[in-house]
């Protein structure tokens, strides 16, 4: 189980690294931490030309906060946005997944922009990205742009990344005060694929009524899937959760595969719907609570 | 322009430090990092188990942090500082994490336990007083077939104060 | 019953046996310095192999080509199967079948993974460069993956001359089963089928064979792990006398459970090849080989009626039992099917029993030993029917065990089938598992589970576990006439070289290559014992060499043998080695032989200080065989080799003693299950365990604890699974799970011990164990909870949520049609449909979709494609998603055209990555503004790596690859190209429904 042969380049700078995808395209992937690429390389399932390792590009390991964002270098190892102040105060859904991401020993080496770039239809860190509203930043040698991550997911493992781009950040949107947050997964054992995903945001007015919900689901559709909430404000956070759970499967259409039917991929997204919207609910109600 | 290139079939050659020592071997870009580590280095202390970055035989420590050594290429720890199983202990000895394997019968055939030793090490100096679901969650990262785990977490949670303390 | 040994160590002397003595092996291993097979390269020049296989079930070779891969720079050599065929023959089993085992396809292939071709090259990256560069055409055939289709009426035949892929059924009668049948009150059925899984050790596969001339001899260096019975099959493959494959194994060896004896394969096949090429070659199996080929437990389709009385009294048993022996018999197979045979009774004192066994061959790996070999299937069929039988009688399931149980006071016991259980004490481990497990508890939380509406259950299962297998008891595949006119066969062998060389030091050899169970550990400790040592003072060298080693038929390391015989060699050798000592210290010290003992490193007269030191004593008889007493022999060299004398031939009545000893195993599970979400917890895992005398009571306590983790995994997780088509669809860890360490539960382990009389210690065979009877617990568990019987392993969280809601469970059903309108993928079959609007009248599309000029543009991929005929294109297009690039042959055939209407496009494609078959029906209409709409419905089938590592992205790479073509379509049509993301997300309702 080894690799075809390939060139290999390694960029100082993220000028070098998109002149490089620039020259090569297509021919080329960018490695950052190898931990989808690495075992499809040795597969020989992907047979690149040349690697472009960005993981050790300077610049794409910062956390910062700017403004009302948090901005995550691409090449932040996970266990470090893991134990980072910052990602638990300022984007606690995240705080919340990443336990989640596969392993303590690929979270030691996988990266946040690898895993939205890879777009695995099940994995956390694009559902949570999708639910806070945040960006990727791409840059090429032409450009810079900035895609939100609602369009951002096109299918599994297909994105709007242009080949000759890199992912050079991700922003997420520092989390309102008041808000809580739920995330949960249900996988076949501890660390696999989810079959079904559920991050929840929701703020409750004073009467415990829900004033701002985002609901998301992952592992079901073929990538991240944000839920229509709208009927929902308003509502008693007690009340609405049967509700939002059915409401939330509706316009599915749900993949199959050999772990779980469309059948059963429905029924764990309900539970985990009401079970992210209850977990925000108590979130939010003590946030409030310690605010006050 | 600063770009470290080495084309396929060429071969690079990889400085870093093992173990403490510094050495050096050459190797083209796809040679997996434990392929370099065993053959090029006779670090045979890691162990190869799935080549897709699943069972955690292959787990060494570079720069400090656990990672598996399948799923990276050699090319890509250049300048790096690794330890292996061998380099946990003065030779001869067993450290306090060791001892606590030995002593808990921790380990059966021993295929799995250089990988888990290298994620314990790394795993108890970010988190020196785990609890038992901490260990397990951190344990899920290897797949050992002759133990049944239940001892591989004993000797962790016994190891972990004295390793905390340096031991 | 008559005991092996005859003499028992004194008491006084256990000081080592019986204590937790820290392990010999673990210092090397914990530290990085024991060494396997791929840190081996005992000779210069090694070569480095990597095998070409089969992505086919079934299919014929047509031609291989190797021309481009032995251009490759670093190749040494490539060699076919019809070329290992010139220089050896088939590896032979004990079924005498109309069809050769060859370790390679010769002209046709039968299961994905099947060796086609072997590399051997300067690298195993050159060699795996080098497998891409062989071009093997074949011609499908129709396959057989499972066992009902293969025993079904017209199902494809694996083999040529024979009419039945069933290529052997046997029947057996003990007692008087029709009438006791006849006489019962009640009779309970249980049909079942039983999953395919495998114990995957973490080390894989390895071999380094090196052939030589003068005289031909092959010497293989190889993580083998026994029966060494097969060694002579495997010389005997290799055209050589025995003694001229010599046959080494490494220091270590990284975990086995049985799957290490099928390397025999890979031995005589890198054997063959060394000699074909003339070079040393290193093979290292990966995991994706191991997992597709190596080798897994059987898996079987049965069924068993259990005949009772209403208090509860078991009268009779009637088993059928089918077992797939995958696509060959390889030998030792079909001793899966034998292994329980002669306990067919379990641990039950039940008279009556009718057996029926077929041994069938499918479009799968062959299967070979396994943790548990045979037990696991064995015991899922009695104990599960006991717990039914249970529910029926209403007597407890406890208790209608233990009315059944062999009473403590009949042991020895004679089992109908002619097993001899040793000793054992069940009704009093049963107490002990209730106790720990606190049963009544348990019993409480249930009713205040079911009062609360919760799925709460509890399940049983007991069993004995056979150790130290008679090697005769296979040969009951053969009826006894055809028994009589082969060679008698009979026993168990197990050796010991103990040795005290000129400095006094002791090393200890035996044959019993273990994969991690500490057997020079426990060795040392009985050494140690007879020797008055410690056991650091001994050294214990378990690496064998067929040259040097006092190897037998029966050395190895399988069926639980160490401790119930191996441990009778290494007694009696060192009991040698301590009368010798003990008759030399006498002389030196003026007293009898009987007056000496041995003990903290010396040799002291009983009752006196007269004493010398034990290595002062022993180095005597290397330096002064002058001065020693007459008639002994100088040096101390003292080998024993022993098999249990129970251990004979099956007798004409096909009842035979298949084992040494017999411990026992019974285990609680308690289990609560979430019905919305089918998580199981297991509330309870509790197992007592009777192993006779421990000889190592932490060794045992891992033996335990890893059992249970391998039949938990059967019982929830693991499944090689295999498509109708008999793709192979568990080609990674990520695809084959294994339970990791937040899935293996807490385990309550109790010890009762009843002293085996088989040997000199008293101990039992044990290590198989929970793996046999966890998958039947955890099923009685989960039967309980829910209700019903009809409960499949692996209890995946679909398969468990599917049962907890009244819902069938799909995935048994790959081929069945999809709902129109939505990809759906089941194992490597697709299928599915949709429709499109295109902005063109419908003669302009169907020229369109007919023109190979128009076809090249719109094919997603295509490079180059050529019309051949009037209804056939032959194409070359790269497909690619996500980086997941093939470049793939494709022929599509026009069939059942319809001018202006509709026509299906029937397709195939092969490549590196895989291959499929395809068919898609295209429907024309015509639209009231002037457009087409455009039905589609297809069908297609993915086999290979792609099948085996890719389940999950298949779906979505089809539905990309439709709205590719679709896009060039309608932008042939329109002129427009729009980003393909677009049309995608616009079509992305069409194509889903």
């Amino acid at each position: 189980m080894k690799p075809v042969a390939f060139d290999y380049h390694r960029p100082e700078t993220v000028a070098e690294a998109v002149a490089l995808l620039a020259d090569l395209r297509d021919d080329a992937m960018p490695l950052a931490g190898g931990m989808t690429l690495g075992p499809m390389l040795n597969l020989r399932l992907v047979r690149p030309r040349a690697l472009i390792d960005i993981s050790r590009l300077a610049g794409l390991r910062h956390i910062v906060q700017d403004g009302d964002k948090v901005v995550t270098g691409a090449a932040v190892i996970q266990n470090d946005a893991l134990r980072s102040d910052v990602i638990r105060r300022q984007v606690p859904l995240l705080a919340l997944a990443l336990p989640w991401v596969g392993h303590f020993q690929t979270r030691n080496r996988g990266t946040l922009g690898g895993s939205v770039a890879h777009a695995d239809p099940s994995a956390e860190i694009p559902l949570c990205l999708t639910v806070c509203g945040g960006t990727v930043v791409l840059r090429s040698r032409r450009r810079e742009r900035r895609v939100p991550a609602r369009r951002f997911f096109v299918d599994a493992l297909t994105t709007l990344r242009e080949p000759d781009e890199i992912i050079v950040a991700l922003e997420w949107p520092r989390a309102p005060a008041q808000s809580g947050w739920g995330f949960a997964e249900i996988a076949q054992r501890h660390g696999d694929f989810a079959i079904a995903a559920a991050a929840c945001r929701a703020t409750l007015d004073d009467e415990g009524r829900v004033k701002d919900l985002v609901l998301g689901i992952a592992g079901v559709e073929s990538r991240p899937v944000l839920i229509d909430t709208e009927n929902f404000r308003g509502g008693r956070s007690t009340e609405v959760g049967k509700h939002l759970s059915d409401h939330s499967v509706a316009g599915v259409t749900p993949m199959e595969d050999h772990v779980a039917n469309a059948e059963y991929r429905i029924a764990l997204t309900k539970v985990l719907v009401e079970r992210v919207f209850r977990d925000a609910c108590a979130d939010a109600e003590r946030r409030r609570n310690k605010l006050q | 322009m600063s770009v470290q290139t080495c084309l396929a079939g060429q071969k690079a050659t990889i400085e870093l430090t093992l173990n403490g020592q510094r050495r050096s071997g050459k190797a083209e870009p796809r040679l997996l990092l434990c392929d370099f580590l065993r053959h090029e280095l006779q670090a045979f202390g890691v162990h190869v188990g799935c080549e897709h970055g699943i069972c955690g035989a292959c787990t060494v420590l570079v720069d400090g942090r656990a990672v598996r050594s399948c799923t990276q290429y050699a090319v890509q720890a250049d300048g790096r500082d690794i330890v292996t199983v061998e380099g946990l202990a003065e030779a001869g000895t067993m450290n306090a994490l060791q001892r606590a394997f030995a002593k808990h019968h921790a380990l059966q055939c021993g295929y799995c336990t250089p990988g888990i030793l290298c994620s314990a090490t790394h795993f108890l100096r970010e988190t020196p007083a785990p609890t038992e679901r901490e260990v397990r969650d951190m344990l899920s990262g290897h797949i050992c077939r002759c133990t049944g785990y239940a001892s591989i977490v004993a000797a962790i949670l016994e190891a972990a104060d004295a390793v905390s303390r340096g031991a | 019953m008559k005991s092996a040994s005859v003499v028992s160590a004194p008491a006084a002397s256990r000081r080592w046996v019986g204590a937790a003595v820290p392990r010999k092996e673990d210092e090397a291993l914990l530290t990085g310095r024991a060494r396997f097979i791929d840190d081996l390269a005992p000779l210069p020049g090694l070569t480095f192999a990597a095998i070409l296989r089969s992505p086919h079930a079934h299919a014929r070779i047509l031609g291989i080509d190797v021309r481009r891969a032995l251009a490759l720079p670093g190749v040494r050599g490539v060699v076919t199967g019809r070329e290992i065929a010139e220089v050896i023959g088939p590896i032979a089993s004990v079924v005498r079948a109309p069809f050769a085992y060859y370790p390679i396809a010769l002209d046709r292939v039968r299961y994905v993974g099947e060796p086609v071709a072997v590399v051997v090259a300067d690298s195993r990256y050159i060699a795996e460069d080098a497998c891409e560069l062989i071009d093997v055409g074949y011609e499908p055939l129709p396959a057989v993956a499972d066992l009902a289709s293969a025993r079904a009426p017209g199902a494809p035949l694996l083999h040529d001359n024979t009419t039945s892929n069933v290529i052997s059924r046997r029947t057996f009668r003990y007692g008087d089963p029709e009438s006791a049948f006849a006489a019962a009150d009640r009779i309970f059925e249980f049909s079942y089928s039983y999953p395919r899984y495998a114990s995957t050790p973490m080390e894989t596969f390895g071999v380094i064979a090196h052939f030589e001339r003068a005289p031909d001899r092959y010497t293989v260096w190889s993580n083998f792990q026994g029966p060494f019975v097969i060694q002579p099959l495997m010389a005997g493959a290799l055209r050589v006398p025995g003694h001229r494959l010599r046959l080494i194994t490494p220091p270590a060896s990284g975990g086995s459970f049985g799957i290490k004896q099928a390397v025999l394969s890979y031995i005589v096949l890198l054997a063959a090849v060394s000699r074909k090429v003339g070079l040393p070659v290193k093979w290292i199996e990966d995991r994706a080989e191991h997992l597709s080929a190596a080798s897994a437990a059987s898996d079987r389709l049965g069924s068993v009626a259990a005949a009772f009385r209403n208090d509860g009294k078991l009268l009779a048993l009637k088993f059928h039992n089918v077992a797939n022996m995958g696509a060959y018999i390889r030998p030792p197979e079909p001793a899966s099917l034998y292994r329980m045979h002669a306990a067919s009774n379990g641990s039950y004192a039940v008279e009556n029993i009718a057996v029926e066994n077929e041994l069938v061959v499918t479009n799968t790996t062959p299967v070979g030993l396994n943790r548990g070999y045979g037990g696991p299937q064995f015991y899922f069929a009695l104990e599960r029917v006991m717990e039914i039988a249970a529910r029926g009688l209403g007597i407890d399931p406890a208790e209608l065990r233990r009315r059944n149980f062999i009473p403590a006071d009949r042991f020895p016991y004679r089992a109908p089938a002619g097993a001899v259980f040793d000793s054992g004490d069940y009704p009093r481990a049963l107490d002990e598992l209730l106790r720990i497990a606190d049963y009544e508890g348990l019993q409480r939380r249930r009713e205040q589970a079911r009062r609360d509406g919760r799925l709460f259950g509890i399940g049983f299962a007991a069993g004995v576990e056979p150790s130290g297998s008679n090697m005769a008891y296979v040969s009951l595949a053969q009826t006894a006439e055809e028994r009589s006119r082969g060679e008698r066969k009979s026993g168990a062998n197990a050796s010991a070289v103990l040795q005290v060389d000129p400095s006094g030091q002791v090393t200890l050899r035996i044959c019993s290559t273990p994969n991690g169970q500490g057997h020079a550990t426990v060795a040392a400790q009985i050494v140690a014992d007879a020797l008055g040592l410690d056991p650091a003072d001994i050294d214990v060298v378990t690496d064998i060499d067929t040259l040097t080693s006092a190897w037998s038929i029966a050395s190895g390391n399988y069926s639980n043998r160490f401790a119930a015989i191996v441990v009778d060699a290494v007694a009696k050798s060192a009991r040698q080695v301590a009368d010798k000592i003990r008759l030399m210290a006498a002389e030196a010290l003026d007293a009898t032989p009987e007056e000496i003992d041995l003990s903290d490193g010396y040799a002291r007269v009983r009752g006196s200080n007269r004493a010398l030191p034990f290595r002062k004593v022993a180095a005597r008889a290397h330096w002064d065989p002058a001065g020693l007493p007459p008639g002994t022999a100088p040096g101390i060299v003292e080998t024993a080799v022993v098999s249990p004398p129970l251990l004979g031939s099956p007798d004409v009545k096909d009842r035979v003693a298949s084992a040494t000893t017999f411990g026992f195993v019974v285990d609680l599970a308690a289990v609560e299950i979430d019905r919305a979400t089918g998580i199981l917890h297991i509330e309870k895992y509790a197992s007592v365990h009777d192993v006779g005398t421990q000889l190592n009571p932490k060794i045992v306590e891992g033996q335990v604890h890893g059992g249970f983790a391998h039949g938990l995994g059967a019982a929830l997780f693991e499944e090689l699974a295999y498509d109708e088509q008999g793709n192979f669809l568990s080609g990674t860890f990520a695809d084959y799970l294994c339970p990791t360490a937040m899935e293996v539960p807490p385990l309550d382990v109790g010890h009762i011990e009843t002293v085996s009389p088989a040997n000199a210690l008293g101990a039992k065979g044990m290590g198989d164990g929970s793996s046999m009877l966890t998958p039947a617990a955890i099923a009685n568990a989960v039967a309980d909870a829910l209700g019903r019987d009809d409960v499949t392993l692996p209890l995946t969280l679909q398969r468990v949520w599917a049962l907890a809601n009244g819902r069938e469970y799909e995935r048994a059903a790959p081929g069945r049609r999809a709902t129109p309108r939505r990809t759906r993928v089941s194992g490597g079959a697709l299928n599915g449909g949709g429709e499109i609007v295109l902005s063109a009248p419908i003669a302009e599309v169907w020229r369109r979709l007919l023109d190979p000029n128009e076809l090249s543009a719109i094919v997603p991929g295509c490079r180059t494609l050529r019309q051949e005929g009037n209804d056939r294109y032959v194409a070359e297009v790269t497909i690619g998603v996500a980086g997941i690039r093939g470049t793939y042959g494709v022929t599509i055939d026009l069939r059942d055209r319809r001018e202006g209407q509709s026509v299906r496009f029937v397709g195939k494609a092969t490549g590196a990555l895989g291959f499929g078959t395809g068919s898609g029906l295209v429907t024309l209409q015509a639209e009231p503004d002037g457009r087409t709409r455009l039905h589609y419905e297809y069908e297609a089938e993915v086999g290979g790596k792609v099948a085996a590592v890719g389940q999950r992205m298949l779906g979505s790479v089809v539905r990309f690859l439709l709205a590719q073509f679709f896009d060039a379509l309608e932008h042939r049509i329109h002129g427009r190209r729009r980003a393909w993301w677009h049309s995608l997300r616009a079509w992305r309702t069409l194509l889903r429904g």
